[in-house]
């Protein structure tokens, strides 16, 4: 019998085939925190790009990070996201999912969406089809290749296409979008899969006034429904956004607060805003 | 979209694929009557050596489509293709081969000649079953799937991908060939096989015999195309595109990067080796040869001539190349291999879309249906 298991979940894992359940490394977050970073070291060839950071994100919360360039920011990201393993140190989702046994696959299956720095949307495919590949529900190649969308999974899409705003714009290819489109075509692509948690890489970079003002009502429209982590540099849309601020710098925390206590924080005067 | 207009779409739903398999519908019907129908001496007869050039210019198409299915839609340029083409034409051999039974110079009723020019005394392992009909066919599927899946399963897992991927499947093919070589093999040496006489029960060189041939490949053509199509236009299909344009982007939205390239890769390993099977009693040998590095190369510049991303491109390629290749190697043997390079080069710089690209290009339509506008 376990013999069977063994060879079923081994097959499973190497071809991919089979079902399996939506959501098996859900975080249990009964304790309000839904991501815990504990002494997080990551070294790269002796160079520390984190040191012992410690970092805690409660359910809903919209949470900004700043911090200098090489401050650990992506680094960050990388070790909650799976694609860096940490020396040393835990990154448990909610209170029993342990984020480093999993795979990258396994940690977005779990919940974390990750929105990267430069706009990575398909640009062959339309719209409809960026937010129809990124759709939350199995991801076996045998249920893509035989089995449509669900009527849930379609209405989904109608959901995220109105929130991002791009109605009008499903069957445009990715490609032809502008840069601020692409952005929201990403956030949307995360927000198929139905993430607790939403890791946002510089989303205003390159954006109009008009763009970025657009973006900060998205991602404030979804807070309390996820928990958000917004790495940004423009300070003036930290402030617009943020209730609570992070400073990285040297792979540790800084300083943590509101936006005002974090700018009257001598330390970080010194190393990053008074720059 | 409805299940009905899903399958619809499949045949119709494309012009590209419209044209390919109304040509094909033609030409398998057309060619076969053209050949029986009218005798010899009428204007109207189709010789033999056209029929099946025709034949084996529909098996390469095939292989096309099955390096276009990984290169075109998945981003896996494999220039080892000529390995599955070859393994499935190596278990067509060998079933061949076993029909020849007392009828070799020889005369021995197991042993195919070369076995007892070697002085040897049974059958390999290897070679028992082949004498029946459904094992070898299940071979032709088995043998190019399973290695797929075995080098798939090492390259993919190790997350070897561009050019890496593309000299170690050449190094695969090249190995090959090298092991077929050898006469201690048993897969007949550098001669390889042939001399065959007849494929079940009927004589090989009969017209019916070679009709049939004709039509088995017009008809996996046929399949194979679809079989492609269906794959590139379900789900599966875009996330196999999309791994092609954002590997590391797919994966982290949640999908196996790894096993959805296995699957495509050794899916189409099968074609390919079902495209080596039929060409095998069309030409009358299969020798290592086949194995050879720039044969694999060839099945590429085939799809990059045609369009690769397009299945028909794939196939237009390969029928055009083939062509300009049968009409210059004897026209100007010296010339076609620069012909080749100079082909592969101008089209890399100047057509990145290939021939239907070009075609795309004065049409007053794209040739390619918007994409899908309801979810």
């Amino acid at each position: 019998m376990n013999a069977t298991n063994a060879l079923r979940s081994g097959w499973q894992k190497v071809f991919g085939t089979g079902a399996r359940s939506e959501r098996p490394f859900a975080p249990d977050t009964s304790h309000g925190t839904i991501l815990y970073l504990e002494d997080i070291t990551v070294t790269f060839d002796g160079f520390r790009a984190l040191n012992a950071l410690t970092l805690y994100i409660d359910v809903g919360e919209l949470r900004c990070i700043i911090g200098p360039n090489g401050a650990g920011k992506t680094t960050m990201m990388d070790v909650i996201t799976g694609k860096t393993r940490p020396d040393a140190g835990s990154a448990w989702f909610g209170q029993t999912t342990d984020l480093l046994t999993l795979t990258e696959p396994q940690i977005a299956e779990a919940g974390i969406g990750r929105k990267f720095q430069k706009p990575t949307v398909f640009e062959q495919h339309t719209v409809l089809e960026n937010l129809m590949l990124a759709v939350a529900g199995n991801k076996s190649v045998w249920t893509t290749l035989f089995s449509d969308l669900a009527a849930i999974q379609r209405e989904r899409i109608e959901q995220v296409i109105e929130t991002i705003r791009l109605q009008d714009r499903r069957s445009m290819r990715a490609g032809m979008l502008s840069h601020g489109q692409k952005q929201w075509l990403e956030v949307g692509m995360l927000l198929m899969q139905d993430p607790q948690l939403l890791l946002v890489d510089e989303p205003v970079a390159g954006m109009t006034p008009q763009e970025v003002e657009r973006t900060a009502e998205l991602l404030l429209s979804l807070a309390g429904k996820h928990s958000v982590v917004v790495v940004e540099h423009d300070m003036n849309f930290v402030r617009s956004i943020a209730t609570k601020v992070t400073v990285l710098h040297e792979g540790r925390v800084l300083a943590e607060g509101s936006m005002d206590e974090v700018q009257n924080n001598r330390e970080v005067v010194e190393v990053y805003l008074g720059e | 979209m409805a299940i009905r207009s899903r399958w619809l779409d499949l045949l119709i739903g494309e012009r590209g694929t419209r044209a390919f398999l109304s040509v094909l519908l033609v030409v398998g019907v057309l060619v076969p009557v053209l050949h029986l129908a009218f005798p010899e001496e009428s204007a109207l007869h189709l010789s033999t050596y056209t029929m099946t050039l025709i034949g084996k210019y529909m098996t390469y198409a095939l292989l096309a489509i099955a390096v276009d299915l990984v290169w075109g839609y998945c981003g896996i340029l494999s220039l080892g293709h000529g390995a599955f083409f070859s393994l499935g034409g190596y278990a067509m051999g060998m079933y061949l081969m076993r029909q020849i039974g007392p009828r070799g110079v020889y005369g021995d009723p197991v042993l195919p000649d070369f076995m007892v020019f070697l002085n040897w005394r049974t059958l390999p392992w290897f070679w028992h079953g082949f004498d029946m009909f459904w094992f070898a066919m299940l071979m032709v599927i088995v043998v190019p799937g399973l290695l797929a899946l075995a080098f798939g399963w090492l390259a993919f897992r190790s997350r070897v991908t561009g050019v890496y991927l593309s000299i170690i499947t050449q190094a695969l093919t090249y190995a090959l060939m090298l092991a077929f070589f050898r006469n201690d093999m048993g897969f007949g040496g550098n001669n390889g096989m042939t001399d065959f006489k007849e494929i079940v029960g009927f004589a090989i060189n009969r017209p019916g015999t070679r009709v049939a041939l004709f039509v088995s490949s017009a008809v996996a053509l046929g399949l194979g195309y679809l079989a492609c199509r269906y794959i590139v236009t379900s789900r599966a299909g875009r996330v196999v595109q999309a791994i092609r344009d954002a590997e590391s982007r797919t994966r982290f939205i949640g999908y196996r990067v790894e096993s959805y390239k296995l699957w495509v890769f050794a899916f189409s390993a099968v074609l390919a080796g079902i495209a080596g099977a039929l060409y095998v009693p069309q030409v009358g040998i299969i020798n290592p040869s086949e194995f050879q590095p720039i044969n694999s190369i060839e099945i590429v510049i085939w799809v990059a001539v045609g369009g690769r991303g397009t299945l028909y491109g794939a196939v237009a390629g390969a029928v055009l190349v083939n062509y300009a290749k049968t009409y210059f190697t004897a026209a100007l043997p010296e010339f076609w291999l620069y012909g080749l390079g100079a082909l592969f080069v101008l089209v890399t710089l100047f057509l990145p879309r290939g021939v239907v690209g070009l075609l795309d290009r004065f049409a007053a339509r794209p040739l390619e249906t918007p994409r899908a506008a309801a979810v």
